[in-house]
């Protein structure tokens, strides 16, 4: 129950573009077109998950122990540079199909705010599931983030959708790329404000 | 424009720079710890002040009430009891929401203050700053009124369609004054008495 | 090429948030009130000048293979160094700004400001661009901001003129932060875009 809890709350009445504004960037840029935005979600997800898992664990295993809470920013942004790194090579050798879809989007994982975001948040932000407030655990983590970058490629995938149909729309000239993009995604986070309050 | 790369260069150039970073901000933790102490240490004691009247010193202490622990700071000015400053954390409508609830040794609410909360803007946030709700917690004597929103049948205003907030804020306050009963007791005995004379008269 | 036209190129030629259209995310959360854009804006500030100074010193030495790691590490140094500063002496705003005081490593303006222009050249210069794409990124933020209070809020830099009324609420949540930039864009690009 609790882990639904979570999982509902992190995709639709917290989500990570529409309602934390992370990711931005990405999630403009490469949301022209449904495939390469696909891609790209599918990627945030992986890396995600997994750094997650890595930033949790050095932060209850080596900086809380020894202190060392104040070099986190610096230790998690590192982690998360050596592995996006090492996941492309592991996949280059490994799949190399799986490698053709995500390639070109993995270097820009590591500036990705919304990897960093998570990492951060999950150790040090309080959250109330299942009654009172505590920080999550590793499993909670981990559920957490997997359905937190599940919400990142929902939102990308319905934008990106809408954009396809923008693309061919007569917009004013002073509206054309960006602007008219943030309007219409300013409209699809009104409609998530809806489930606001669904998951305490 | 870079240096031409080969393994020893980048593990030298990355490895010091790492080593030079982290002493860098080893040397301005240190340095910094006094001052953020103290920002934190100035916060607490704002806020207690604001939730209890006038007092000298304090002590960190914690009580537990049906499986939960509960940390206050108990106030004395001289030897005399002042109140208790309850920290209480309840689930509100966005997130954890904790407030620090002041009451005074005869179990009266004195004042309360938001120590942090993840409400709606505009809302539910209002519960740190709509004067109305909060003035209504000044005095609050739970003997006498009911602790619940009117809607619920109680004697709390809630704010304006954030009625989730406001049972949210209810609850925490309700779960101060029964962590309080909780210390109770021996403490009112020999010092309750001198403060509770007072604290009748100003409410006549 | 002057110092001072390289701080008046940040401002609107090259404005970070709407003509370079970087750094999004604090750009989006933190305006919700003109103080919190023009802090958000400050403390990215602070960062962009001391990486950018810090990297046009380095470069030269730094390997082309490691170097996104190294300037990497240089950026969280000062953005950690920024966080125990605010923690001490401005404990409120850092509890306001929250997340996205350590977000900066990875606001891209910071690594892109490195990338193209501190590792190419010297400290003064790099200094200068800084301040200048820093103040175009403040600017910015405290516009948007502003726009979002009066709209959402209905004060001005925390002085309210509607007498404690409620504003248009939605302007200060996430839907109001989308439309506000959008509109603002538009506004750039129709009267101070040059074409």
């Amino acid at each position: 129950m609790e882990y639904f809890l979570i999982i509902i709350s992190a995709i639709f009445v917290n989500n990570i573009v529409l309602a934390q504004f992370l990711g931005i960037c990405p999630f403009i840029g490469v949301s022209n077109k449904l495939s390469t935005a696909s891609g790209m979600s599918m990627a945030v997800c992986f890396v995600i998950t997994l750094a997650t898992l890595v930033t949790w664990l050095i932060n209850h295993y080596l900086l809380v122990p020894f202190q060392l809470e104040f070099l986190q920013t610096i230790a998690f942004i590192l982690v998360i540079a050596a592995l996006v790194q090492m996941v492309e090579i592991v996949l280059k050798k490994v799949s190399p199909a799986l490698y053709q879809a995500l390639g070109i989007f993995l270097p820009l994982i590591t500036t990705n705010c919304a990897v960093l975001g998570v990492a951060i948040t999950v150790v040090t932000k309080e959250f109330t599931f299942g009654g009172e407030a505590h920080l999550l655990n590793l499993g909670e983590s981990l559920v957490y983030a997997f359905a937190t970058s599940l919400g990142y490629g929902l939102a990308m995938v319905i934008f990106a959708g809408i954009r396809e149909h923008l693309a061919l729309s007569d917009v004013p000239k002073a509206f054309k790329g960006v602007p008219i993009a943030l309007v219409s995604v300013g409209i699809l986070a009104l409609a998530f404000m809806g489930f606001s309050g669904m998951v305490k | 424009m870079a240096a031409k790369s080969n393994l020893v260069n980048m593990v030298l150039v990355l490895g010091t720079t790492c080593l030079l970073c982290s002493g860098i901000l080893a040397g301005a933790y240190a340095l910094t710890k006094e001052p953020i102490d103290a920002a934190a240490a100035e916060k607490t004691a704002r806020s207690i002040g604001e939730v209890l009247p006038h007092f000298t010193e304090t002590s960190y202490e914690s009580v537990e009430v049906d499986g939960k622990t509960y940390n206050y700071y108990k106030a004395v000015d001289g030897d005399r009891l002042v109140g208790y400053a309850v920290e209480s954390t309840v689930v509100g409508f966005g997130g954890p929401l904790s407030l620090i609830v002041g009451i005074t040794p005869d179990g009266v609410v004195y004042n309360t203050s938001v120590l942090s909360h993840s409400e709606t803007p505009g809302l539910g946030a209002k519960c740190s700053t709509d004067e109305k709700f909060i003035g209504q917690w000044k005095g609050f004597n739970p003997a006498e009124k009911k602790l619940s929103v009117r809607k619920d049948g109680g004697d709390v205003d809630a704010i304006t369609a954030s009625t989730i907030t406001s049972r949210a804020y209810t609850l925490a306050v309700e779960n101060a004054v029964a962590a309080v009963k909780a210390i109770g007791g021996d403490v009112n005995a020999h010092t309750g008495a001198s403060v509770k004379p007072m604290e009748e008269a100003s409410n006549e | 090429m002057s110092k001072f036209k390289l701080i008046t190129d940040g401002l609107v030629k090259n404005n970070p948030t709407f003509v370079l259209l970087l750094g999004m995310c604090p750009t989006l959360a933190t305006t919700t009130s003109a103080i919190n854009g023009l802090s958000m804006g400050l403390a990215t500030l602070f960062v962009l000048v001391l990486s950018n100074m810090a990297i046009s010193l380095i470069a030269p030495v730094v390997p082309d293979k490691v170097h996104i790691p190294v300037y990497i590490v240089v950026i969280a140094t000062f953005v950690t160094l920024l966080q125990f500063l605010m923690q001490a002496y401005t404990p409120s705003m850092y509890e306001t700004l929250g997340l996205f005081i350590p977000l900066i490593v990875v606001n891209c303006i910071v690594l892109g400001r490195a990338e193209a222009f501190a590792n190419k050249h010297g400290v003064l210069e790099s200094a200068f661009d800084g301040i200048g794409v820093g103040l175009g990124f403040t600017l910015a933020l405290t516009v948007l901001g502003l726009v979002r209070e009066i709209l959402g809020s209905g004060s001005v830099f925390g002085w309210s003129f509607i007498g404690g009324r409620d504003g248009m609420l939605a302007f200060v949540m996430a839907p109001g932060a989308f439309l506000c930039l959008g509109y603002l864009m538009v506004l750039f690009n129709k009267f101070l875009k040059k074409d």
